[in-house]
Formats: structure tokens, C-alpha cells, sequence
């Protein structure tokens, strides 16, 4: 890990887009989110980390209510967006989701050919008036997620038939598409290999410029590699929040320096 | 006699397998080394050998011995009589069977008692060499694996490659039987075309269907066989059948994978599957004597006749049989459409009805297509409701109200009918013939359309 770097990266903006308190997730019985509250930054990577079964994803999944398709799921605490609770009752989540885009763990394209896939948000949200306003738009976002020079030739092909890291590139062109203000990453590169990865990851550094990105990973280094801001949680707690370059050179609770050396995990 | 032989077979296997492993064991240990193969597997080749002689000898004797028999006494009987045909030779050799075997038989003369004192002799013999040639196969299979336990010797992979012979032999059972059913179809429908001089035009697009009218004057009468209104009341009534169960059926599929909670799914799924259970039979008088007596009234009420057997009656009541085959299976392949397929269509901003509409059914749609066709082939094969409900008539008409009928419906009024089977068999096997065909270009089409439109999650 290059510190020196890591230190020296300025946090572009102070706007705060995100703002949870108090939130509890139960899984039936099971306690699995306490007391987590976070400011999360506009036009910044928030990375959250953690060993594997500390609830970051539940809690990334909070952010835009896809835990309401879990049955024995339930979430309390307040969560707000641009100041509005996301948990109250006119908040529609099909409206909700469609401002907090996700990208999944393993790669989820829809059996439909790459165009289709990239098409099927602003379809749905009727972003596009003519054929050639939804071209433009599908060309935009697979620019955006810089698929656009693989697949400008076959987008009719079969968005399943790409390769892993093509596969999860299109996922974030998919969720790209639908001009969402927040974007949320689950392990987006637990699936790939590094190649495909570092091509992931300079995306995300890219989309930072339009975006509030979200983005959980279990590796250390790529919390590092592509964060302003990490979170850092441990059986259902916030242990620690703030600048990345903080939290892994100078961390204050001495289980985020467990964990960042190795020690927990 | 015979079948207490066919039993002793596998005690004598089981005896086998006992004593093979014991001295497979005993030899391991006397040797102080591992053997190649485990002392089971020794048992096991000892054991499918003695099946394999015991069986195979007692089967081969049993047929050869019968139609060796069967062909000396023929032989004898027509030398006797020379003026005779083979119908009274066979009356003879019968007659002679079932005197030899104590029954009794239409009437006696000399060389029926000869040929059955032949018969006692010679079935006595065929018996003892059974019994003979059984038992002694098995002893010698057992004997000669039992000397065979050494060390080295590859008793496993030698079983393995047996019962895996055992296997091919199943499963060419399985096709050829089917090989056999098509092709004797084809030969009956091939005889049934000869006697209307391969007036083809005339089967499948005359309107009048009656073909044993005469069957008297001992001919096939070309203009009365045409096929067109049985199948027009097959596709009838299978549309009326199908227009009931793909809708009810899909969408209780759908309610049930993606919206039902588990606790409503583990109630309704058992008892819609229990209604596949229910007899067709039982389905058949459901419609006969409920359903086709109230769409009757009901439309006196409100001033359509309806006819109190009707296309409609046996229709909907066969929807309704055919509801759990759609449903069960469509929710099978619904629920196994990736969970993460709809994570990703929800996190894109679309609704619960988009998602199933654009991402779940068009990835379940091979799945749910296959149920269809599968719900058709019932529909056509259907035939007890639509004897109950829909009546026998060869009607060519276009109206759900009327009495139809089908061609599963006139195979069994032909085949149970009054008329020889010989004569019946004909127009029978060439309906069921043709149906085949049907279903088979059906099926084919199904697929087809299936590999056009399908999209592959995986």
C-alpha cells in the first residue's frame, strides 16, 4: 500500500447524501446490525469493511430497501436521503431504487442481449422518447462503465455470454443507465480476476466524478486503492468511520488495527 | 412349480454371496495382504453369476422347451389330419392340452387322447430338464466363482462391468418396446389404408365418420371414414381445456413463487398437487352429472340451448384436471429463476410486476412452455371425461354447446364395441396412429419455438 498517496487524497466535497442513525437490522431473531449511524459523502467512495458476516452488506442493502424481498428481514432506525426518510410510509422503494443504483456480488445480467440489458432501466422509467435517445443513452452509460469499445459490435449478442469482468461492467452500465445519484456496491469484484478488477476499479475511481459511491469489499487493499471515506464494521457495529488514509495508517479503536494488520478477520 | 424354481434362484445368489465373501475374507487374512478386490465385491460377482445361469436356463428352457413342443405336436396333428387347416389343428392341439392337464376339453377322439398322453410325456420331461439345468447352472456359476477368489482376481471391476451390461439390457427394453408399439401402428394403420385403397383425401378430410357401417357386406367404406370431426372435437375441447388451465394454472404458479409466503406455499402447493391425484374417472362424472346439467340450466335461464352433453362441459371440467400439472411445474421452474436475476431488475427501479414480466417468465419460459405442451398431450389423451360429458356422436360442428367427440373416444368405442376386434383394430390403430403423429409434430413445434425465444441464465 502506497500511504504516502493515501494521506494525501483530498476529499472533494463536504455534502452529505446519506445520513443513517440509529438503524438496526433483525434477521428472524438475529441482531444483526446495532445502533450503525454514518454521514455518507456526495461525489465520494465510501468503502466499508470488515470480516465476512459483520453486516456491511446488510447494512448497503438498507440504503435502497432491498432488505423489504427478504420476508424475515426487518430494519429500524432512520435513514435519510438528501434529508428525506427512505423508511417512510409515501416513500415508494420502486422510486427509491431507481435514484440508488446496486451492482451485486457476482455478476447478474439478464438473459437478454447486452443492448437490452443496458436498455431495461430507462425503459422502464421512460427515459427515452425515440430509438435514437435510448441508443444514445445505452452507448453513454456503456462508455461510462467503458464496456462500449467491447460490445459496440455485439450488442445484440447475449449480455451472458461476455466474461466475468465484461459481465460485471455491464451490470454497472445496467445501473449506470438509470442516472441513479447514489450507486451501491456489493463486493462488485469478489468474482473477477485482477485484470478484470483493476478495470473495475479505475471505473469506480471514475464515476466518483458524478456519483456517491458505495462500494463493501473484503479486500483491504482495495478499500485503500479506491475510498476517500472507509467504514469499518465488526459483528453488527460501526467500530470506526472517517478518511481511508486514517483508518489504515492511524486507526483509533484497536480492533480496526486488528484488522487491518491481520490480526481479526 | 416353475415359479417357486424362479425364486429359489435368488435365495441360492444370496447363499452364494455369503460363502464368496467368507472365503474372500478368509483368504485375505490367510495371505496377510490386501486383496484386489473387497470381500463384498466377491460376494457380489458370485452372487449376480448364479442370477445370471439360473435365470438365463431356467427362462431359455422354458420358451425353447414350449415352442419345441408346441411344434412336434403340430407336426404330429397334421400329418393325422392332411385335409384339415391350421384352425383346426390348433382346436385339436388344445383341446389335447387341457385334457393332458385334467380340464375339460369340447370333445375327445383318439388322436386327441394320443396327442395328449405326447403332451403329458413330453411337458413332464421339459420340467425336470428345467429344474435339472436350473439348479445346476447356478451351482456351477457359484462353483466356478467360488475357485475363481484369488488375491488378484478383479471381482469388482468384473461386477461392475455386469451390471452395467444389466443396465444397456433395461434401457434397449425401454426402446424397443416403444419401437415395437410405433411400428405395429404403422403396420395396422398400413393394412387399415390398404382396404380404402389409400384414399388418403378421404381420412383426413372426409366429414363422416362411421367406419364399421359396413362391415357386414365385409368391406371399408372409403367415404365414411374421414377424421375431420373427431379432431375438430379433439381441438375443441382442448381449447376449451386449455383456455381454462394456462391461465388459472400460471398465475397461481406466479402467486406462488414470488408472492405467496412460504407459510401459504407449503399449504396451497401440496393441495393443488393433490388434485392430480383425483382419478380422470371421477373427474368424468364430476362433469357428467354436475357441471354439464348446470351449464344446461344456466343457459335455458338466460335462453341458449345447450346440449346436455357438450363440448364445453367436458372442456372445462378437463381444464380443471389439467390446472396442477401447468401450476406445479411452472412453479418449479419459476422458483428456480435466479433470486439474484431479481435483485437486479428491483434495484434498477422496477416494479415487482415488471420484474417478473421482462426477467422471470422470459427466463422460465422453456419451463413453462414444456408444462403447456405437457397439459396439451393430457388433453388430447384424455378420454374418460369427454366419454361422460361430451358424448359419442361424430359431430362436425363448431359449437362448444354441442355434443363432440374425440378420437381417444372413438378408439375405445371401437375396441370395446361389438364388432370383431380384427375389424375394429384397423380404424383404431390408424386413429391412434395419427394422433401420435400429432402430438409428435406438436412437441416438435413446441421446441422449436422454445430454442427461438428462450433466453439461458445459465
Amino acid at each position: 500500500m502506497n500511504d504516502m498517496r493515501l494521506i494525501e487524497r483530498a476529499v472533494d466535497m463536504d455534502d452529505i447524501k446519506i445520513s443513517a442513525r440509529d438503524v438496526q437490522v433483525y434477521y428472524g431473531d438475529n441482531h444483526a446490525i446495532k445502533d450503525v449511524g454514518v454521514d455518507i459523502e456526495d461525489k465520494t467512495v465510501t468503502a466499508f469493511i470488515g470480516p465476512s458476516g459483520c453486516g456491511k452488506s446488510t447494512f448497503l442493502r438498507c440504503l435502497n430497501r432491498m432488505n423489504d424481498t427478504i420476508d424475515v428481514c426487518r430494519v429500524e432506525g432512520d435513514i435519510h436521503l438528501d434529508g428525506e426518510d427512505i423508511n417512510a410510509r409515501q416513500v415508494d422503494p420502486v422510486q427509491l431504487r431507481a435514484k440508488v443504483g446496486m451492482v451485486f456480488q457476482k455478476p447478474n445480467p439478464f438473459p437478454k442481449s447486452i443492448y437490452e440489458n443496458v436498455a431495461y432501466g430507462p425503459k422502464i422509467h421512460g427515459m427515452a422518447a425515440t430509438k435514437a435517445e435510448l441508443d444514445e443513452i445505452v452507448e453513454t452509460a456503456l462508455r461510462r462503465a467503458a464496456l462500449w469499445d467491447e460490445a459496440k459490435d455485439r450488442l445484440d449478442t447475449a449480455g451472458t455470454g461476455l466474461s466475468g469482468g465484461q459481465q460485471q461492467r455491464l451490470c454497472i452500465a445496467r445501473a449506470v443507465a438509470t442516472q441513479p445519484e447514489v450507486l451501491l456496491m456489493d463486493e462488485p469484484c469478489s468474482a473477477l480476476d485482477p485484470i478484470a478488477t483493476s478495470q473495475v476499479e479505475e471505473l469506480i475511481d471514475e464515476l466518483r466524478a458524478n456519483y456517491c459511491v458505495v462500494i463493501v469489499t473484503h479486500s483491504m487493499q482495495q478499500a485503500a486503492r479506491v475510498s476517500q471515506k472507509t467504514a469499518f464494521f465488526h459483528l453488527g457495529n460501526l467500530v470506526e468511520y472517517g478518511e481511508t488514509g486514517k483508518i489504515f495508517t492511524n486507526p483509533e479503536d484497536e480492533r480496526t488495527e486488528s484488522y487491518i494488520t491481520g490480526r481479526i478477520g | 412349480m416353475l415359479f417357486a424354481l424362479f425364486l429359489l434362484v435368488p435365495v441360492a445368489a444370496a447363499a452364494a454371496y455369503v460363502t464368496a465373501r467368507q472365503r474372500a475374507t478368509a483368504l485375505s487374512t490367510a495371505a496377510g495382504q490386501r486383496l484386489h478386490s473387497r470381500p463384498q465385491h466377491h460376494g457380489l460377482h458370485s452372487a449376480l453369476w448364479v442370477l445370471i445361469a439360473g435365470w438365463g436356463a431356467l427362462i431359455v428352457l422354458t420358451v425353447v422347451g414350449e415352442a419345441l413342443i408346441q411344434r412336434v405336436l403340430m407336426a404330429r396333428i397334421s400329418d393325422a389330419l392332411p385335409d384339415e387347416g391350421p384352425l383346426q389343428w390348433n382346436l385339436v392341439l388344445s383341446d389335447a392340452r387341457s385334457f393332458a392337464q385334467g380340464a375339460v376339453s369340447s370333445e375327445m377322439d383318439p388322436l386327441r387322447e394320443r396327442i395328449a398322453g405326447a403332451f403329458s410325456w413330453m411337458n413332464g420331461t421339459r420340467l425336470w430338464l428345467t429344474v435339472l439345468a436350473t439348479l445346476g447352472g447356478a451351482a456351477a456359476a457359484a462353483w466356478w466363482t467360488y475357485k475363481g477368489i484369488t488375491v488378484e482376481a478383479r471381482a469388482r471391476v468384473q461386477s461392475e462391468t455386469i451390471i452395467r451390461r444389466g443396465l444397456a439390457v433395461m434401457a434397449t427394453v425401454a426402446v424397443l418396446t416403444t419401437i415395437g408399439i410405433v411400428f405395429s401402428l404403422i403396420f395396422e394403420t398400413v393394412r387399415f389404408f390398404n382396404a380404402i385403397d389409400w384414399q388418403l383425401h378421404k381420412f383426413l378430410f372426409g366429414t363422416t365418420w362411421s367406419p364399421l357401417s359396413g362391415v357386414f357386406e365385409g368391406e371399408m367404406d372409403a367415404d365414411k371414414v374421414g377424421i375431420v370431426p373427431l379432431f375438430a372435437g379433439t381441438l375443441m375441447i382442448t381449447l376449451i381445456a386449455m383456455l381454462v388451465a394456462v391461465p388459472v394454472g400460471l398465475f397461481a404458479a406466479i402467486y406462488l413463487s414470488d408472492f405467496a409466503n412460504h407459510r401459504v406455499r407449503a399449504v396451497v402447493k401440496p393441495v393443488m398437487e393433490l388434485l392430480a391425484g383425483i382419478p380422470t374417472v371421477v373427474y368424468g362424472f364430476f362433469a357428467a352429472i354436475t357441471v354439464a346439467p348446470l351449464l344446461r340450466d344456466t343457459g335455458e335461464a338466460i335462453g341458449i340451448r345447450v346440449a346436455s352433453e357438450s363440448a364445453l362441459a367436458a372442456g372445462l371440467v378437463m381444464g380443471i384436471m389439467i390446472i396442477p400439472f401447468i401450476s406445479s411445474l411452472s412453479d418449479d421452474v419459476i422458483t428456480s429463476v435466479p433470486q439474484s436475476l431479481r435483485d437486479g431488475s428491483l434495484s434498477l427501479g422496477a416494479t415487482k410486476a415488471e420484474t417478473i414480466r421482462k426477467v422471470v417468465l422470459p427466463a422460465a419460459l422453456p419451463g413453462i412452455v414444456s408444462a403447456i405442451v405437457l397439459g396439451v398431450s393430457k388433453a388430447i389423451g384424455e378420454t374418460m371425461i369427454v366419454v361422460m360429458a361430451a358424448g359419442q356422436g361424430p359431430n362436425l360442428t363448431g359449437n362448444p354447446l354441442e355434443a363432440m367427440t374425440t378420437v381417444t373416444v372413438q378408439i375405445v368405442a371401437l375396441i370395446t364395441g361389438d364388432t370383431e376386434a380384427e375389424t375394429a383394430a384397423g380404424p383404431a390403430f390408424t386413429l391412434g396412429f395419427t394422433l401420435f403423429v400429432m402430438t409428435l409434430l406438436m412437441n416438435m413445434l413446441a421446441q422449436r419455438l422454445v430454442a427461438r425465444f428462450r433466453e439461458a441464465y445459465d
